[in-house]
């Protein structure tokens, strides 16, 4: 049985129907694209999106592989444990909606440095804040390209490193002639597209599962209950995956909280708020994409006890892309090959859409920030830095093709835990402090910004995740990223570092704003608050 | 900026705008809804992680079939999110925008 689920699925269906996306969606491209002309156009699309396109462009930027594939596989696998992850993700976009999209669009212009650079230091502060979004934005990407192998393997029946190597190469090929051609405003209609698909086909697949079982989903977790063999009833129960030691039960406190803690402080999502003509639509923006995600995530609990019951755990972990292939095998195993492909070209869609919205948002921040605030010191024309920016697209766009053929196989999931970690850490004590304390100053943002970042590298690398994993008895390779036991440097004793360095970068925020003599600026902050509440003088669209 | 009578650096228009009774009424309402909003949803979130971490047994107790305290407790965070961001759309729709919008035009219009 093992062996006939490595081979599911017709590999031409697969493709031509993920080529047909890619037709359609440059198409569009191409077409909203004409009016590309200044940096608010190629950074933010011009800000004419509305909320409600925007709103389901977060969702598309957000429901990345690790969700879609990653949350479906973590409950077809380990049952509870895999929905708790999921609510940690959507709980987060309060912090978003409540604290920070609409004053950031009425404070900001492109990306987050102009927010904080606001009242504090402009060249010290940009080049923090450059650095810890370019941070985020390469552990998520190498994330998602590395996921990229592993998915060709499953839908494409691609199982040598160089024909995956390939496949890679032209999914960064296309991001990139979407990005440079598209800027923000196709960047955002390929999302719109990706997550109407994706919402859609999970939407449909859900119910074909509750329908299978009498629109009952007792009788769905009682049929994975019964498939499950030997692990039985305990995928009911909160544990399977994170409650085996006090130490792994720490560990989740620590993944919990960076997880509502990190969303906010994403650069990707922070730049989507830019997209809108005013605050009332960055609101309504959060509020879609609340919604949508929300119900994504439901769908997900359904979809991953579906594919325990209808396909089993162990022809899943079989599978080559391991759990991640719960959500595919669930689709053949409904809706034979034509609703797999679907759901192939949705996932391959996933990863070039959210690396596209990646690669954006680390152009942006490099040309805006380093190359025109730092290098040039804001002397350059326009057109000068949207060029750079475009450069920095290509880049990124090698960078994340390297990157993802060389991480291809390795085992690096920890990857996307790390950039919300960094996000929490790093970024979001900075624009909390920076919104609403009147004291606040560039010192605490430069000891917050940097500890946050430093404290949560450093900490990872010393973490059981790089190295000394005990090693598994069938193989005799350690699950950490270095798989050989026999090197062993790490002294943290725990996977994700949150714990420690969230409540850090809070209080180096505060001992850094207090240990410096700088001379406050209580008619910029006074500046700030109004126009962050008000929307006075903020940011207007193009007009075209 | 007719008041000379100061020592310090002349006050700006939107330190005055700041000072005003108008904008501390409406920093005041927002601070009043989002804060305590927050503290509630990070509250009842980490209760929920907790219980999941630690408090095993309950959250595993059957309810009918196989659906178990955890799966509604974790249900419910979801309702709670819906409702949350229902209730401070509403809110921010019909009593904040409508202050917003009127001291941004009085600013933009130069009338403080």
């Amino acid at each position: 049985m093992a062996a006939e689920a490595t081979n599911v699925g017709n590999t031409a269906i697969n493709i031509g129907i993920f080529a047909a996306f890619v037709a359609v969606t440059l198409v569009i491209v191409f077409r909203v694209s004409r009016q590309n002309k200044s940096a608010a156009d190629f950074y933010a699309g011009g800000r004419n999106f509305t909320g409600t396109q925007n709103g389901t462009a977060i969702a598309g930027d957000y429901l990345s592989a690790a969700s879609f594939l990653g949350i479906a596989g973590a409950i077809a696998v380990n049952g509870y444990d895999g929905f708790l992850y999921s609510i940690g993700f959507l709980v987060a976009w309060l912090v978003a909606l409540l604290l920070v999209a609409e004053l950031l669009r009425n404070t900001g212009k492109f990306t987050m440095a102009d927010v904080l650079s606001f009242r504090l230091k402009q060249r010290p502060i940009r080049l923090a804040a450059a650095l810890s979004t370019l941070a985020v934005v390469f552990f998520y990407l190498l994330a998602q390209m590395a996921g990229a192998g592993g998915l060709v393997a499953l839908l494409l029946g691609i199982t040598d490193k160089a024909g995956q190597g390939l496949v890679i190469a032209v999914v960064g090929a296309l991001m990139i002639l979407y990005v440079l051609v598209g800027g923000m405003k196709g960047t955002t209609w390929v999302q719109i597209i990706k997550a109407t698909l994706l919402i859609l086909g999970a939407g449909a697949m859900t119910i074909w599962v509750l329908a299978t079982f009498g629109f009952n989903l007792s009788a769905v977790m009682q049929e994975a209950v019964n498939m499950a063999g030997d692990k039985g009833e305990a995928i009911l129960e909160p544990g399977l995956q994170y409650g085996a030691t006090a130490l792994s039960q720490l560990d989740f406190l620590s993944l919990a909280l960076a997880l509502v803690l990190g969303t906010a402080g994403l650069p990707h999502v922070l730049t989507r708020f830019y997209t809108v003509p005013s605050a009332k639509e960055a609101r309504k923006s959060v509020v879609v994409a609340i919604w949508l995600i929300g119900i994504f995530y439901l769908f997900t609990l359904v979809l991953g006890y579906g594919a325990a019951a209808l396909v089993g755990p162990e022809t899943i972990l079989a599978a080559p892309g391991g759990q991640n292939s719960a959500a595919p095998l669930l689709a053949f195993q409904l809706g034979g090959e034509i609703l797999l492909g679907i759901i192939a070209a949705v996932a391959f869609a996933t990863i070039l859409a959210v690396v596209a919205g990646l690669t954006i948002t680390a152009a942006t921040s490099f040309a805006h920030d380093i190359y025109a605030s730092i290098i040039k010191k804001g002397q350059v024309a326009p057109d000068g830095e949207v060029r750079v920016a475009r450069w920095t697209v290509v880049v990124i766009g090698i960078i994340a093709i390297i990157g993802g053929i060389f991480a291809n196989g390795q085992n690096i999931a920890f990857l996307v835990a790390l950039a919300f970690c960094v996000a929490a850490s790093a970024n979001l004590p900075t624009i909390i402090y920076s919104l609403f304390w009147k004291r606040f100053n560039t010192s605490g943002a430069l000891w917050s910004i940097y500890g946050g970042l430093i404290s949560t590298v450093v900490l990872i690398i010393f973490s059981p995740v790089v190295s000394g994993k005990p090693a598994d008895p069938v193989t005799g390779l350690s699950k950490s990223m270095i798989s050989n036991p026999a090197i062993d440097f790490h002294w943290f004793p725990l996977d994700n570092p949150g714990i420690v360095t969230i409540p850090l970068a809070f209080v180096l925020g505060i001992v850094g704003t207090y240990l410096s003599k700088e001379r406050s600026h209580p008619e910029k902050y006074a500046e700030m608050e109004v126009r962050s509440l008000t929307g006075a003088g903020a940011e207007k669209a193009t007009a075209h | 900026m007719s008041d000379v009578q100061a020592s310090g650096p002349a006050e700006t228009d939107y330190q005055r705008v700041e000072r005003s009774d108008e904008f501390q009424s409406l920093r005041k309402a927002f601070r009043n809804f989002v804060f305590p909003m927050t503290a509630l949803f990070l509250v009842w979130y980490l209760l929920y992680v907790l219980m999941s971490t630690y408090a095993h047994d309950f959250m595993s107790i059957r309810v009918g079939g196989t659906i178990t305290v955890g799966l509604i407790f974790g249900l419910l965070q979801f309702v709670s999110t819906f409702v949350i961001t229902t209730v401070y759309a509403r809110w921010a729709n019909d009593k904040f925008d409508a202050r917003a919008k009127a001291l941004r035009e009085e600013i933009e219009g130069g009338e403080l």
